[in-house]
This record gives C-alpha cells, structure tokens and sequence, in this order.
C-alpha cells in the first residue's frame, strides 16, 4: 500500500520535473495530494475489475496496475505508448487490467462504469466497476442518470467522487446547491458515505465493504471522498501565486499530506521501519528512471499512422 | 462473424425482384434481423425507450421482450445521454447492444456519448479498444410532426470520424444493414424512415449482410444520375417513371451507407450521364448533398455537363401546417422538375441556392 501511494506520488513529481523542458506535450493534470484514493480503493478490486477514469487519471492507472513505462511513452506522443501516441496524457487505456479508458470530458466516465457492470450482470460474472471523477463531475447530468440507472438495475458498480473542492478554478460552493454530495447519492437509494479522502486505511475499509457489497450482488455504493489537489488545475506548477485558492488553504492541505500520513503511521505502529521505507522509496525511483528512459528512447509514430485505428 | 455478403442486383425501387419470393414489410425486416441476431449472439440485446411496451417502436420489436425475456429487451430511463454512456460500457464490456430511438430528434441529448465518446474510443486508445454498438434512430415525415420529431440529423454523424451512418431505403436493405451493423466492430448510426415501414419487398429467411459502405444501382439510364437517399429513393422511383414517358432515362443511386460513402459508384455513375442530382431526406446547408457534391467536382467535374444539383429539405425548421410541409418537402415533383431543367443546360449556367 505504501509502495503504491509513493509510486504515484513519485511518478508525479517526476512529470512536474521533465514538464518545463517541453517535450512532453500534452497537458498534464496531476494526481498529487489525491494519492489515498486512487490506492485505498484499487488495492481492493481485481485484475478484471472495471475501472472508468478522467483527466485527472494517472494515479488510477498507475494503482490499476499499468505500466508506467508504457505511460510515460504515451504522454511523449511516443508509438510504444499505450494508445501508440493517440490518446496522451488525458487518455490512457488498458484492457487487460480492467481500464475502460480515461474521459476528459467531464461526466464522461461515469455511465462507463455502468455499462460495464451492466455487461457483468448479463454476463453473469462477478466483475464489480469503480468509476472515479471529480466534484466537477456532479454538475453534469450524466452524474445523476449513471446514479439512477445503476440503483435502479441494483448494479455492481462503486461511484468514487474526489471532491477537491475545485473545478478549475470554481469552487465547490459556486456550483452546487447542496454540497453535501454524499447525500445526493442517497435520494439515488443506494449507501453512501463521506469520507476523508487522505486517509488510505479510511479509504481502504470503506471501499473494501462498497466492493464487497457490489460484488455480492447488492448493488452500488457511493462514497465522496474528500481531499485537495495540490498543484494547477492543469500544469505542474502552483496555482495559488495567481490567486486562484487561498494560500493558507493550500497550506492546511499539505500538512495533512496523505502519503506523509500513512507514513507516521507505519513508524508510530512499527509496521515498516524506516530502513524498509527507504529502500522502498530506491526502488520506486528506479522503476521511474527505467520508465523515463523508455519513454525518451521509444520511437515517435510515423505520419501515415494518423489513418489508422479510426474504424 | 460469417453471415452471407448480399450478391443480389437490386434495381427496383422496392429492392430485390419479389416475384414469387418470400416478401416482407421493412418493420417486418427490422424486426427479424433482431430477432436472427439475438438468436444467434448471446451477447446482442436492445435496449431504448418503449421496446417492451405493446407500441414496440413502430412494431419493429413486437414479441421481442417475450421471446428474449426482459433482462435482453428493457425498456430504459429518458435519459439519452446518460443511457449511450450504459451502451458504450456494456460494448466495452464485451456486449454488443441495440440501442433504440423512437425518433432521431433525441439524438442531440446523446451528442457528447456519440461524438466525444463512442466515436473516438477506438482512435484516441492507439486501437485497443472498439464500441461495438448499434444506434438505431427514425426519421419521419408529414402529420404536422413540426420541428421537434422530424429531423433527418445524419449530416451531423456523417461529420464525425470514427462512426458509420446507414439509411436503407428497402426491407431488403434494412435486414441486411442492420445485421451487418450489429456484427461491426464500431458504433453505427442506423437512420430509419417511418414512411417507408409499410412498404414491402423481397426479403429472404435466412440471415445475410449488406457491406456497410456499399451502394446500389436502383435503377440504370443514361440521362442524369439522381443519388437518392433513404425515402427519396421512391421518390426518384416515382419520378423516373413519369420522366421515362417523356422519353427521358435517368439513373437512381440508393448508397445506402452515407459513411462510409461508396463515392466510386457515383463517379462512374457521373462519367455516364454527365448530370447529378442528390436528393436527400435532410437540409441542404452543409448536408450530405454538400458533400457528394463537392466530391463529384473534384474528382469527376470533367464530365459534368451541367450544374450539380441538390435536392433537400427547405433551410427552414419543419413547419407544422400541411400547406407549409408541402412547401418543405421536396417529393418526385421536385426531382422531375429539375431533371429536366438540367437537360436545357450548359454546366457554367447559375445555380440559385434557393429551390
Ligand atoms: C463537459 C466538459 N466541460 C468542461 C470541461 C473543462 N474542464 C476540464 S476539467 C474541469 C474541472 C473538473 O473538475 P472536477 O471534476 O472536480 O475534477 P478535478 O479537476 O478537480 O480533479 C473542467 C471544467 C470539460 N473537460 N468537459
Ligand atoms: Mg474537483
């Protein structure tokens, strides 16, 4: 769990150090401070599960088990890349681990999931979905038709909202006329829970039962997580020097950083000592150099590759 | 999937000789393709708005829900948008859905599933992944349906790479494209026309497959080509005869597919005949006429021995009044009309925008 909250987190940092040398061109909306969602909850689903993902979708990927080779290669526009250069930053996809593909448009990703639980009802197979989105997401109508439909045909899907409060730069109160979104699942009918979104073991146990539960037969669970993200909406640099989020905000986030967090507590529960930690750390930076190197050294796609893959 | 590719010349209006042949109406032709392909493909089912009910979309799924049960055939929220999204996931998925629109007004509610969707996964994911679904929609006319429930939208699809859009105009047609859209690896736009369920023709038991992207010769002459789309196939029919007692032989050309666009059947029809006209059931302002148009002049204008010409509906939305629909739609009048004004002349005399 450790391994994967540092692996993304990681993987992150190092997107925001390669980015101002801009060859990687493809906007980049960066996971960092969201780190115990994306675990908390992937650790618990299987290779086959389904997950649905947005803009902000790296953290799932990398916790869905995708190579970040392969996705460092796809945000340089590079032919080995997941989607051979097609798809970038905003869009990545991975069958064989259940990924149905990463939607920028906002809502996009949500009745997804709900077909693809739809499918493993029909199927009669056991595959639960998660679909993960932003507070921004609950604005469109495409939140409150997946929500029906899967309540209505009991579905085995989990709904991960990953309320940062911000929508670009629009807060959370600006759009919505009840902010508590937890609840707006429950005139859906279906279990719903709040919870804070930077505590991995919190995030774990709540998706563990949410899947479970899916999984047999139950139907769908909703959970709002709260959290913040900490750089731009878009971009590896800070927002808060242009003004666009209190300062102080920021600040009180960060001291609740959750890869830190989990960190005290292994030390404070003697799980993991620190020699362990440090060795964990070498061999995340190890996979991203590895990953970096693929991703420069890997071949760009040829013109005529334009004309491939559209039907 | 091996189902039989269609061999057979249709030239008549009404598809495939039917003389002494087993004839069925188009709703009729509908609903067999659906029923054949359920049969068969376990993971085919249909999904939309009053499929199960006693209407069945025009008849087009009567039966269906009862002989299939209802986890395969099931009626679904009014929520267009949101229920593509369902399809697309369940396609995803390994599924391979029907999803049916009594009109295809409602498409615009689904425009972001269609176009931002279904129509890029297989591109924007390097060919990982593809969306095998089917969208079936209607398309109608008169009764004073006004602007609401009669729009013929397919311009705005044939517009996005990444779908395919049919139309069939015969019952023939419209079992063996909507089989073949239902074998396809990608989404398919099946455009419907309610004027033409009643209308029957040959149509055979077994299953087959009309290549999407193929036209037909409806009929051969040697005057003008009219490329006819959907209802204005019968329309062009009708016009022909009246036209052939004034000695005057035309060619009608049903693509059938509108994307991808058997253009080369066109061209050679154009190298014959020297004029063209397109007739569509849709708007002439960036319509598919546009498009045909615009191809024939680059790659055929040589031959043109007269203006190209399209025929479409009034650049106005649809009126309710009979009297304004009249004026609204254009019908064979229409196409004799301008069949023989095209006889009388040379291709550098104007062409007025306005019908
Ligand atoms: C339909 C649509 N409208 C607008 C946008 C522009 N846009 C991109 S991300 C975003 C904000 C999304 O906020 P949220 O869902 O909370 O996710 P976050 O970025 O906070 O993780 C917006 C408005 C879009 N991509 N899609
Ligand atoms: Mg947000």
């Amino acid at each position: 769990m450790y391994l994967l909250m540092l692996r993304i987190r990681k993987f992150e940092e190092k997107v925001v150090e390669l980015y101002p040398a801009q060859d990687m061109r493809s906007p980049v909306h960066l996971y960092i401070g969201h780190e115990a969602i994306a675990t908390g909850v992937c650790l618990n689903l299987r290779k086959d599960d389904y997950v649905s993902s947005n803009h902000r979708g790296h953290g799932h990927c990398i916790a869905k088990g995708m190579d970040m080779r392969l996705m460092l290669a796809e945000f340089y526009g590079k032919k080995t890349g997941y989607c051979k250069g097609k798809g970038g930053s905003m869009h990545l996809v991975d069958p064989e681990n259940g990924v149905l593909g990463t939607s920028a448009i906002v809502g996009g990703g949500l009745p997804l999931a709900v077909g693809a639980a739809l499918a493993s009802v029909m199927q009669g197979n056991e595959r639960v979905s998660v679909a993960f989105f932003g507070d921004g997401a609950v604005d469109e109508g495409s939140f409150h038709e997946s929500l029906n439909f899967a309540s209505l045909k009991k579905l085995p899907v989990v709904f991960v909202c990953e309320n940062n409060f911000y929508a670009t730069n629009s807060h959370q109160s600006a759009r919505h006329s009840n902010n508590d979104i937890a609840c707006l699942a429950e005139g859906y009918m279906m279990p719903s829970v709040c919870v804070d979104g930077n505590d991995v073991i919190t995030v774990f146990e709540t998706a563990r039962n949410a899947i479970n539960r899916a999984r047999s037969g139950k139907g769908p669970t909703f959970m709002e997580c709260r959290t913040y993200r900490w750089k731009a909406h878009v971009g590896p640099d800070c927002d808060v020097e242009k003004g666009c989020r209190p300062r102080e905000e920021l600040d009180q986030w960060v001291k609740r950083c959750p890869v830190k967090r989990f960190r005290e507590l292994l030390l404070d529960e003697n799980v993991l000592p620190e020699s362990e930690m440090l060795e964990l750390a070498r061999q995340v930076d190890e996979e991203i150099e590895e990953a970096v190197i693929f991703a420069k050294n890997s071949p760009l796609p040829s013109p005529t590759e334009l004309y491939e893959d559209v039907y | 999937m091996d189902l039989p590719v269609d061999k057979v010349e249709s030239t008549r209006a009404s598809g495939p000789a039917a003389e002494g042949k087993r004839t069925r109406t188009y709703r009729e032709a509908l609903r067999e393709a659906l029923a054949q392909a359920m049969e068969r493909d376990s993971r085919v089912f249909v999904a939309g708005q009053g499929v199960d009910d006693p209407g069945a979309v025009f008849g087009t799924t009567k039966g269906l829900a009862e002989r299939f049960g209802r986890q395969r055939v099931f009626d679904t929220p009014i929520a267009e948008n949101g229920i593509t999204g369902i399809m697309i996931g369940a396609a995803l998925a390994g599924m391979r859905p029907v999803l049916v629109h009594m009109r295809m007004d409602f498409l615009p509610m689904s425009m972001d599933q269609i176009v931002n969707h279904a129509a890029k996964w297989r591109f924007m994911f390097g060919g990982r992944v593809n969306v095998p679904l089917t969208i079936r929609c209607i398309i109608g006319r008169g009764w004073g349906a006004a602007a609401q429930h009669s729009q013929s939208l397919q311009a705005l699809f044939v517009h996005i790479p990444g779908l395919k859009v049919v139309m069939p105009s015969t019952p023939y047609d419209a079992k063996g494209l909507l089989l073949a859209s239902i074998a396809d690896e990608n989404p398919v736009i099946f455009v419907e026309h309610r004027w033409l369920f009643d209308q029957s023709g040959y149509v055979p038991e077994e299953e087959y497959v009309i290549p999407i992207g193929k036209g037909v010769i409806r009929r051969k002459g040697r005057d003008a080509t009219v490329v006819a789309i959907s209802h204005m196939a019968y329309e062009a029919c009708k016009a022909a005869e009246s036209l052939e007692k004034d000695g005057i032989d035309i060619e009608i050309i049903d693509p059938r597919s509108l994307s991808p666009l058997d253009d080369e059947l066109i061209f050679d029809s154009v190298k014959k005949t020297g004029r063209l006209i397109i007739a569509d059931t849709g708007w002439k302002n960036c319509g598919v006429g546009a498009e045909i148009a615009a191809r024939v002049a680059s790659d055929a204008l040589g031959y043109l021995k007269a203006p190209i010409r399209r025929i479409a509906t009034a650049d106005t939305p649809t009126p309710c009044s009979f009297e304004l629909e009249k004026e609204f739609y254009p019908s064979s009048e229409d196409i004799i009309f301008t069949v023989k004004e095209l006889l009388n002349k040379s291709p550098l005399s104007p062409q007025p925008y306005r019908r």
